[in-house]
């Protein structure tokens, strides 16, 4: 058992500090644990969102030592044994009080996704599909909804941009529909000019903070962009298009 | 509810609700985030500068038989100039005079070989997207690092606008494509000096110049793209069955190291380079079977 030092962030959408907190803490400890402690045992009216405990429900997301990160997930082994930690509510989305961010913008943008459109199903009445088509779009289908991409994105962090991106979560949505096997809608046209492929930069933060290690720039984003490019700006494309009048 | 989904506005310290900073470069991460983009800094900016300085020389790119890469293909040889390659190596033999004299003599350089391919490799590189995302960070600063913050723009525009340029990204892998050929055959005709077959280190470090710009360039984002994953079935592609998919599952594995073969394969040109240039200037002597090197001079 040892003596560990926290700074939290208390406060709501007007402004708050941060406030100093020492509590015992043993071994095989998460960040969250911490945080339960402190509310047992300094701060009942402390908020804080969780759910699961185990990583999968994406609700503990917070920024710990200004690195946004699940809260469950991150264990104080982690930490240097002197170090304090710094407990913040995640920055690009509006702080509703204390660790806990209104992140209704995320459901916003989900809404307006159109969804499957599929091919009309085989003789059989089945659809049919085979597994080597459907691995990418199940990567994707890995995603737990925490956020942490989107709040690490500096387009939307930083740059004053949610109006105009949508963000690396539903970047990797749209692709999970743009590349499966079944589906019969052309999303290229609004990826780019409605859901900003262009914005991203490519500079893979929302890569490295997916707690579901999804190459969400690799695999999603980039692959969008590349289709991007057949359909607009790529000159060989477009006089094969014009050629064999084909999309 | 609002629509408008604008963070909330900074306090007059700069922080916002929630205690985070907004000002470039401030962060609350307590780890060493500046290394990454430091050492890139350093790499690419001494690769630039040796390069720049290598091109624009235009002597001691070849000693017989190896030619530098950054040289090939040499499309005019510049025999007249000290320890430029013979004649019988350029596609097109020697530099034409009309081009000598049309170069602006009030320029301190002379006309260079390199001019006439560095485009090539030089246009594939700065459009990858490992080398887009390493200097967006590390130049431009948006964002420097993960939750750091970037040095401000009044109006982010990211790669739209000025920056669409990017997306002839797949016009450079063409031509980088034809490279790994040309570089291939440089490092066979560096078994063979004099009439006599052989091998040098020379040989061996150009070919591993050409296995590693190989390694980069078939993992490349767009060749991936192209090769397979513009599909939405793989099943459809026409070929042999499965040959998509094992052909985009071999790139995709290359892929996912692009950013190692991306930094070993422009440090291993820079090297060969060099190597060459030492072993011309007699620095250095070429361990081979034909016997002493013929230097430069
Ligand atoms: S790679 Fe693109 S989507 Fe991901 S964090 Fe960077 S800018 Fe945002
Ligand atoms: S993609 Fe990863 S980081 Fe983003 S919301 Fe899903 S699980 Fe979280
Ligand atoms: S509490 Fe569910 S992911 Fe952390
Ligand atoms: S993405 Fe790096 S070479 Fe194409």
């Amino acid at each position: 058992m040892s003596e560990r030092h926290f700074r939290v962030w208390r406060g709501d959408s007007e402004g708050g500090e941060f406030v100093d907190y020492t509590i015992d803490v043993e071994p095989g400890m998460v960040v969250l644990d911490c945080i339960h402690r402190i509310q047992a045992q300094h701060a009942e009216d402390l908020a804080c969102r969780w759910n699961c405990k185990a990583g999968k429900c994406g609700s503990c997301s917070m920024e710990i030592n200004g690195k946004p990160k699940l809260s469950c997930m991150t264990r104080m082994n982690t930490f240097g044994p002197d170090e304090t930690i710094t407990i913040q509510p995640m920055k690009t989305f509006p702080v509703v009080r204390d660790l806990v961010s209104d992140v209704s913008f995320n459901y916003r943008q989900n809404a307006r996704i159109r969804p499957l459109k599929p091919r009309p199903r085989g003789k059989d009445g089945e659809h049919r599909m085979y597994q080597e088509d459907v691995d990418r779009v199940q990567e994707f289908r890995k995603c737990i909804e925490c956020f942490l991409c989107q709040d690490v994105c500096h387009v939307l962090r930083d740059q004053d941009a949610m109006e105009r991106f949508t963000g690396p979560r539903f970047m990797i949505r749209l692709a999970s529909l743009e590349m499966h096997p079944l589906d019969t809608d052309d999303r290229v046209p609004e990826i780019r000019d409605e859901f900003g492929s262009g914005l991203c930069n490519i500079t893979r933060c929302c890569t490295e903070v997916c707690p579901e290690h999804i190459g969400i720039t690799d695999n999603a984003i980039i692959p969008l962009k590349e289709r991007v490019v057949d359909r607009y700006y790529d000159p060989l494309m477009w006089l094969m298009r014009k050629i064999t009048g084909r999309k | 509810m609002a629509t408008s989904m604008s963070p909330p506005a900074a306090a007059p310290d700069g922080t916002k609700p929630g205690g985070h900073p907004t000002r470039a470069f401030q962060t609350v991460r307590t780890d060493n985030w500046k290394l990454g983009p430091l050492l890139t800094v350093a790499g690419l900016g001494a690769f630039v500068l040796y390069s720049t300085w290598r091109a624009f020389s235009g002597v001691h790119y070849w000693v017989e038989p190896y030619l530098s890469p950054f040289y090939s293909p040499l499309i005019y040889a510049n025999p007249q100039h000290w320890a430029g390659s013979p004649i019988a190596h350029a596609w097109f033999g020697e530099m034409p005079q009309a081009l000598i004299d049309a170069w602006p003599s009030f320029l301190p350089f002379a006309l260079s070989p390199a001019f006439f391919i560095l485009v090539f490799p030089g246009s594939f590189r700065a459009t990858c997207y490992y080398y887009r995302k390493a200097y967006y960070r590390s130049f431009f600063g948006t964002p420097p690092g993960c939750a750091v913050c970037p040095i401000g723009q009044k109006n982010y525009q990211g790669e739209t606008r000025l920056l669409v340029i990017q997306n002839l990204h797949r016009y450079a892998l063409y031509g980088a494509l034809a490279f790994i050929g040309i570089l291939y055959y440089d490092a066979f005709l560096a078994l063979r000096r004099g009439g006599e077959w052989g091998i040098g280190v020379g040989t061996l470090v150009l070919f591993m110049n050409a296995t590693l710009l190989a390694g980069y360039t078939f993992g490349c984002h767009s060749f991936r793209h192209l090769v397979g994953g513009r599909l939405d079935r793989f099943t459809n592609a026409v070929g042999a069955p499965g040959l998509a998919h094992r052909v985009w599952r071999g790139v995709s594995w290359l892929n996912a190291r692009h950013m190692k073969f991306a930094w070993a394969s422009l440090f291993w040109v820079g090297f060969t380079d060099f190597y060459i240039l030492a072993v011309s200037r007699g620095w250095i002597s070429d361990l081979n079977t034909w016997g002493e090197a013929m230097g430069g001079h």
